[in-house]
């Protein structure tokens, strides 16, 4: 393995515990950036020449810690600061690979609560998963600057007003977890829409999501919600090959199932079967579940209809309805179906009108259908989507949603 | 460990609307409960509400001569109406505060850091 290589695999693998190991030693989440961020330079000069070290998250670990302890040095006014670092310094090192509670700290302390949810992911990509801020900003097509500026703001925040670097309490943790989650799977969802999008290299965000959520389900074994998410992650992801082909957005039931990736079919499956073993759902769960059935050789549509239920339950919504008439059109007709879309309020959401173009065209209603296809390109879809809709409204045919 | 102090901040307009059923008794009594488990638990500082609005001036002696304004500083909706300062730990023990807080003025509220010296 080539230095550059080795660097690579450490800071996906140990960024997040590194990190957070200086944060609790040091309360200070600029210097354990920083620190950390001068020890990957160092490593990046000398590895090349020296050779990896036998341990590159313990060589980078102790490099942070004394980049951390020059800068306090640097700085006087924080002399009283530096002794107590240099005496924490003296006790030995927990040995790396064992103890993975800073990085957990860390997940949580990036998804606090009182953090709106894109700053808690661009702190998490950041902080925990080793991304630079340049690659967060064109992995949101956001400007590098205002990517800056969020993380900044985000940062001062944990500081200003006392976020604790710590993991919550148990009656806390399912609430607090699931902020985690959200951020989590708005990350997965940036990458995943942005598959096939030609507009330039953007960075997989959708993979290092898949990474964070493996890591956080190491760390809370017990969390059915966090499998949940990865399963679901896994399920969707499984599909890109065969979801976007030459360019072109291929519906789930046109879909060439030898495209799947089977591995990621096959993991996602068996967390599901596994999660309703246990039969403590949640949203993630029953999400990932619907998601497993799309991909049975026949989809038990009867089945959906009832998951779709159980997460109205849990989490309801009418983007929730609307998937759930899709299901119900293939066991109740599409009139039905129909009259259930048409009752929701989502004018404003493209999916609607698409779905609608679906229903009416399944019913021969073929000018309804074209309207409904008109108003959904009126809206804003994805270029892939845009292309989609703008074949389907030349051949006259209405895929369903995919 | 060190505390911070927090401010606890109770937003309204001139009229205070509480939920539907929720009589002003209710809400003294339910505050003036907060307050004694503040107080019991070592964390209360300060607390009080504020006059409406309308009874402010505002004075700015940054020139040669103070000029004095009827009225609050900023024309808004609402206005800072009343609030607590507290000392805890971190930001998650304030919140817990202010949930407490929230539900006893039967109205949200602001959490906010004051600076450290």
């Amino acid at each position: 393995m080539s230095a550059g290589e080795a660097l690579a695999r450490v800071v996906r693998e140990e960024h997040g515990r590194i990190v957070g190991a200086l944060v609790r030693r040091y309360g200070d989440v600029d210097l354990a950036e920083d620190a950390v961020a001068e020890a990957l330079e160092v490593a990046w000069q000398k590895w090349p020449v020296d050779g990896v070290p036998p341990n590159p998250g313990a060589w980078l670990t102790t490099t942070a810690h004394r980049r951390a302890l020059d800068r306090l040095r640097r700085e006087s006014t924080r002399t009283g600061r530096e002794r107590e670092a240099t005496a924490m310094l003296d006790t030995p090192a927990e040995p790396l690979g064992v103890v993975d509670d800073d990085r957990l700290r860390l997940f949580f302390m990036c998804c606090h609560p009182s953090l709106a949810l894109e700053a808690r992911v661009a702190l998490t990509l950041r902080l925990v998963a080793g991304l630079s801020v340049a690659e967060i900003a064109a992995g949101f097509l956001t400007e590098e600057r205002a990517m800056a500026q969020r993380i900044t703001r985000a940062k001062r925040k944990i500081r200003d007003a006392r976020i604790p670097f710590r993991v919550p309490e148990r009656e806390d943790l399912p609430a607090r977890l699931a902020g985690v989650l959200a951020a989590l799977y708005l990350a997965f969802n940036e990458g995943y829409l942005s598959v096939g999008d030609e507009s330039g290299s953007r960075p997989d965000l959708a993979d290092e999501a898949i990474r964070l959520t493996r890591q956080l389900v190491a760390m809370l074994p017990a969390e059915p919600e966090a499998q949940g998410l990865l399963a679901l992650m896994l399920l969707t992801r499984a599909r890109d090959g065969a979801r976007v082909v030459d360019g072109r957005l291929v519906p789930l039931d046109e879909q060439d199932r030898a495209r799947w990736d089977p591995v990621r079919l096959a993991e996602g499956r068996l967390l599901v079967r596994a999660l309703l073993a246990i039969g403590h759902p949640g949203p993630y769960q029953v999400q990932a579940a619907i998601s497993a059935a799309h991909t049975d050789e026949e989809v038990p549509w009867a089945e959906v209809v009832a998951l779709y239920d159980l997460l109205l339950t849990l989490a309801p919504s009418p983007v929730v309805r609307l998937n759930r008439a899709l299901a119900l059109a293939h066991t109740q007709g599409p009139e039905a179906a129909l009259e259930l879309v048409d009752d929701l309020d989502l004018a404003s959401y493209h999916p609607w009108h698409v779905a609608r173009a679906h229903l009416l065209h399944l019913l021969g209603r073929d000018a309804e259908s074209r309207a409904a296809l008109e108003a959904a390109l009126a809206l804003d879809p994805t270029p892939l989507e845009r292309a989609h809709l703008e074949r389907l409204r030349a051949t006259g045919g209405t895929g369903p949603p995919s | 460990m060190s505390t911070t102090q927090y401010l606890l901040g109770v937003h309204h307009g001139d009229e205070i609307s509480w939920p539907e059923g929720v009589t002003v008794d209710q809400v003294m009594a339910d505050v003036d409960a907060f307050n004694v488990k503040l107080r019991e638990q070592g964390r209360w500082v300060f607390a009080g509400g504020l006059q409406p609005a309308s009874s402010a001036t505002v004075i700015d002696a940054t020139g040669a001569e103070p000029v004095v304004t009827d009225g609050p500083y900023v024309e808004s909706k609402e206005y800072l109406g009343g609030f607590w300062v507290i000392e805890a730990d971190d930001l998650d023990e304030a919140m817990r505060w202010g949930t407490e807080a929230s539900a006893a003025c039967h109205g949200p509220v602001e959490v906010r850091p004051f600076q450290s010296e």
